[in-house]
């Protein structure tokens, strides 16, 4: 058992050097990218590198946004069999930099001038002590607002800019007649939506005070209770069979407008085009009421393992294939998202898509860009989780407002 | 131990009987509606479905879906659908299933016939062990897997599995073979028989339904297996359930329902061929000729 | 049963009746030293990480106690033992009697046995990661059940536990139940076609009813299918674990959190492996306290 354990010990530092499976100008890929549109998206990554002579190992394993993933992660690094290259997001990539397991991408970055395109916040994930470690694919943005435009028109509702504007849209809806709001009731996507909840009703100071410095006093305060009682405003405006749903069945809804609105990223965006509707004359995209000004993001990236203290030569053609102009424009037409540096133009993509380019570049000027707490992109793991499970349990009635609020502040103190 | 009939020597009335085929059907009915709504959503279209009548019947009938979750839906980067990874589960279950039941079949044939001071307590450990849970497991055994040179292989999962299934069908034979004559053994014993003859020729004869049980027993929970297949097999040994949850689970993209049923229907084939098949050495009396003999 | 070993009748043990005295032990051995090894080794490992520090992988900085002192203070764990106990007794307790009762029927030489034997197994051999949709959608009130009855004009029906938090838990109860009891009624069937059909007949002719025959005689000796109905359907509750993640997610809320989905979440999902290690801890302790004083009354009585 002593045994065991030293071994397990040495495995992390040990594992660059046994990167077994994969040839040598092979390339494994473990990611979750398997439904249709972003599988056939990654395609073109691979034949792009097969055009270089490197092969390409296909590790594909989905489950509950990567966490299925990073569990088969652990087990492969365990094994000393690391992957070469590993789809990651947020906090997973610098706990496994803090493990000196990832590879040092600077001479690349520095070559093909990462630093001048991608935006600061987004650097912050992709880079641990000062060293590039992974390469950045795309930035989700998680406050947006998608509404159903034939519902909006025929109550004479036009797209709210702040939450009061919300409220009375939201109520005039619910009086005519209609679901105002749409919701899938799973933890992370109450967490999304409280989200842009905290960030407008506290501004960015408090967002970035509560969900990323994790100040107790932010944690705490009146400001987090309004946010909870707007939370509870949602609550009281969803439909009663909310519970469970998955959240491309409240999409659903609002595409055939049984609802007016829904909270949701932009990956909503492709269940919209997937039904045929076009953007601006059927649905609507547009930031969560007060949120304006703001992005709360989430990145994908693909972290390198080491292999051997330095980059293989084959990570390098990856890295690189996935900054390439062309590959981020191909890619985040398909998946809705936009592209992960900013100097690449958007007349591909259409009008959410172009919107959200705009937003970013001018976020991220404007030091309006921050990273989503509800997707691992504004505190640890261990304490994302433990926000889920005060948001939900208040959503779902167990909580009022007060108790929430210390809840919250308890269940971070546990987690930190 | 002389069985004439191949049914129970109980007799029932009519009423009773009707009564009997009544609840049969009832129950039934209740274990085939999940398969009802599974069945329905793989044959129509996805519009249907996000229409909202998920309990009706299809407008359209397609099979559509099941010919894309065969072989055109996406379960990696390329549209290979589920077609190529039958083949990995299969070389990992066939062998899985059949070197834990024989093991199982000789461990209960030791406890039950061979008895030795300490045995209860090694039966007791063995049963306990079948209670740990796969959480802790996963981190140790990948390390273990890796010093061994198993990880990634084939070989590897079907180690693993044959470790956590040993217990069940230790289980299985040891708590069948209890109720089995032990006068049996022991006459054999007298006429010369040795440890292996008395298995071959005198317990195995008669183990069909614990067979049965145990196979199906271990078959479906290797071939459903998800976290140690994800986790020890290499990107294109992939077992069936790790592609079928890949096609499945989506967090960002576009859930195409139809596609997933008709893909779960699919992988679940195996398993309830050998139901139906193994389902046949039920029958009662199949001890009998063979015992006298 | 006697416990005499066969061997040890004969006198002067030459070579071959010393290895036939061996032969047993070492058939039995590759199967308990996997077991030691990769069972209780990894058990005690996993007790060892329960006093550390580890969090995203393992790592070896003691800190005593301080993961059992948060995991008490976790609301949602202790929701997760309660739902346990309700969960384990209710799924134990159904399944061994909805099984018992479908093998009595099957062995009364049903016409079709053949068609429903496997129509009462199949839920066993599919993957709850999509059953689970099917269930969701069955039990919703708006797409499922309800919705069904209200539009053949049932209007007052009501079916949603679902999505209540204080019966969700009693759904998963069901679906676990749907896809269990099948394989239970194949231990129990295997059981009864084992069992000696002179003694009942020997019975009969003493004119003892079906009821007491089945009461005295064929339900006694079926004592050891019970035991393993009972220790494979404690391991499934214990182990259920993507049932629940696909039927409700754990909801609502976290009102349907079972210890597995727990561990789990805290193991690999939170990067908390310390406080999931000790809940592991926690959980095999109880299961050491329900099941040994079962396995040490059973198996003993069989002196």
């Amino acid at each position: 058992m002593k045994h065991l354990m030293m071994t397990m010990k040495a495995s992390v530092a040990a594992l660059a050097l046994s990167v077994g499976g994969a040839n040598a100008a092979d390339v494994e890929v473990l990611h979750w990218w398997t439904s249709g549109g972003e599988a056939a998206a990654l395609n073109v990554l691979k034949q792009d590198l097969e055009g270089q002579g490197i092969g390409w190992q296909d590790m594909p394993v989905a489950g509950g946004g990567g966490e299925q993933a990073m569990t088969v992660l652990r087990a492969r690094v365990t094994a000393g069999d690391a992957p070469t290259a590993v789809q990651a997001l947020g906090f997973d990539i610098l706990d496994w930099g803090a493990e000196g397991a990832l590879a040092n991408l600077n001479d690349l970055a520095a070559q093909e001038g990462w630093d001048d395109v991608v935006p600061e916040a987004l650097q912050a994930f992709a880079k641990y002590d000062g060293k590039w470690i992974s390469a950045p694919v795309n930035v989700h943005s998680t406050n947006w607002v998608w509404a159903n435009k034939a519902v909006l028109d025929a109550n004479g509702i036009a797209v709210p800019t702040t939450w009061e504007e919300f409220t009375a849209a939201v109520e005039a809806l619910a009086a005519a007649g209609v679901t105002p709001i749409a919701h899938g009731g799973q933890a992370w996507q109450d967490a999304t939506v409280f989200d842009a909840v905290a960030m407008s009703a506290g501004g960015p100071d408090f967002y970035k005070a509560a969900f990323i410095d994790l100040d107790e006093d932010a944690l705490g305060s009146d400001t987090m209770k309004e946010a909870f009682d707007r939370m509870a405003f949602i609550r009281s405006h969803v439909d009663e069979n909310f519970s469970g749903r998955d959240w491309n069945l409240a999409t659903a809804m609002v595409i055939n407008g049984e609802a007016g609105f829904q909270m949701m990223g932009d990956w909503a965006k492709g269940e919209f085009l997937n039904a045929g509707k076009v953007p601006g004359e059927d649905f609507l995209c547009f930031r969560f009421p007060g949120t304006t000004e703001q992005v709360t993001f989430n990145a994908d990236q693909f972290m390198m393992f080491d292999q051997g203290g330095s980059v293989s030569s084959e990570q390098a053609a990856l890295a690189s294939a996935i900054l390439s102009p062309s590959f981020q424009i191909a890619f985040n037409k398909v998946k809705g998202s936009v592209p992960a540096r900013t100097d690449v133009a958007g007349d591909e993509l259409d009008a959410c898509g172009q919107q959200g380019m705009a937003d970013l570049a001018a976020a991220a000027s404007s030091g309006n860009l921050f990273g989503s707490m509800a997707h691992g992109h504004a505190a640890p793991a261990s304490v994302k989780n433990a926000i889920y499970d005060v948001v939900t349990a208040h959503f779902n009635g167990e909580f009022d407002s007060e108790t929430a609020v210390a809840e919250l502040v308890d269940a971070v103190s546990i987690a930190k | 131990m002389a069985v004439a009939s191949s049914d129970t020597a109980i007799r029932t009335g009519r009423i009773a009987r009707t009564f009997i085929y009544l609840v049969l059907l009832l129950f039934a009915l209740f274990y085939m509606l999940p398969l009802y709504v599974m069945l329905i959503n793989s044959v129509k279209p996805l519009s249907e479905i996000t229409g909202g009548g998920m309990m009706n019947l299809p407008d359209i009938w397609t099979l559509e879906p099941w010919r894309k979750a065969w072989s055109e839906a996406q379960i990696g980067v390329q549209p290979t659908g589920l077609k190529p990874y039958f083949w990995n589960s299969i070389q990992m279950v066939v062998p899985a299933v059949a070197i834990s039941t024989i093991l199982g079949a000789l461990n209960g044939y030791v406890l039950t016939k061979w008895r030795f001071k300490g045995d209860t307590i090694l039966f007791g450990l063995m049963l306990f062990a079948c209670f740990i849970p796969f959480q802790i497991v996963l981190i140790p055994m990948a390390r273990v897997l890796g010093v061994l040179g198993l990880a990634g292989s084939t070989w590897g999962l079907v180690l693993v599995h044959l470790v956590y299934g040993i217990g069940f069908t230790t289980l299985y034979f040891r708590n069948y073979y209890a109720v089995f004559p032990t006068e049996l053994v022991r006459a054999a014993q007298i006429d010369g028989a040795g440890f292996f003859q008395i298995f071959w020729r005198i317990l195995l004869p008669s183990s069909g339904p614990i067979a049965v049980v145990s196979v199906i027993w271990q078959f479906t929970n290797i071939w459903n297996d998800f976290l140690f297949g994800a986790s020890f097999a290499a990107g294109d040994g992939a077992p069936m359930t790790v592609a079928l949850n890949n096609l499945v689970q989506s967090s960002t993209g576009v859930k195409e329902y139809n596609v997933h049923f008709a893909g779960a229907i699919l992988a679940a084939t195996p398993t309830l061929l050998v139901y139906i098949v193994a389902g046949r050495y039920f029958v009662r009396g199949l001890m009998a000729g063979s015992v006298k003999g | 049963m006697a416990v005499t070993d066969p061997a040890v009748g004969a006198s002067a043990p030459d070579f071959r009746t010393r290895l036939q005295h061996w032969i047993p032990k070492i058939v039995l051995s590759p199967s308990l030293a996997m077991i030691f090894v990769f069972v209780y080794g990894f058990i005690a490992f996993t007790v060892y990480l329960s006093f550390t520090d580890s969090r995203m992988l393992p790592s070896f900085g003691w800190v005593g106690w301080e993961n059992y002192s948060k995991l008490w203070r976790l609301s949602h764990w202790e929701i997760s033992l309660i739902n346990m106990a309700i969960f384990a007794g209710l799924y134990i307790v159904v399944c061994t009697a909805i099984g018992l009762m479908l093998a009595i029927f099957l062995d009364q030489k049903i016409r079709g046995e053949g068609v429903l034997r496997p129509l009462y197994l199949y839920p066993m051999a599919l993957s709850f990661i999509v059953t689970g949709t099917a269930w969701k959608w069955f039990l919703d009130p708006g797409i499922g059940l309800e919705n069904v009855m209200h539009t053949w004009g049932w209007t007052s029906f009501s079916f949603d536990w679902i999505k209540n938090r204080d019966f969700a838990i009693y759904t998963v109860v069901l679906a676990a139940v749907w896809q269990t009891s099948g394989f239970v009624m194949a231990m129990f069937l295997a059981g009864l076609r084992g069992i000696d059909n002179e003694i009942l007949k020997a019975a009969q002719m003493d004119g003892a009813s079906n009821w007491n025959l089945y009461r005295r005689i064929i339900i006694p000796q079926l004592r050891p299918a019970f035991l393993s109905a009972f220790v494979i359907l404690a391991h499934l509750a214990i182990k259920t674990f993507d049932l629940v993640i696909a039927l409700t997610g754990g909801g609502p809320g976290r009102a349907t959190e079972l210890p597995a989905t727990f561990m789990y979440s805290y193991t690999f999902t939170r990067n908390q492996m310390g406080i999931g290690a000790a809940s592991a801890v926690i959980m095999l302790m109880t299961i050491a306290a329900i099941m040994i004083p079962y396995l040490y009354a059973e198996l003993r009585e069989k002196k």
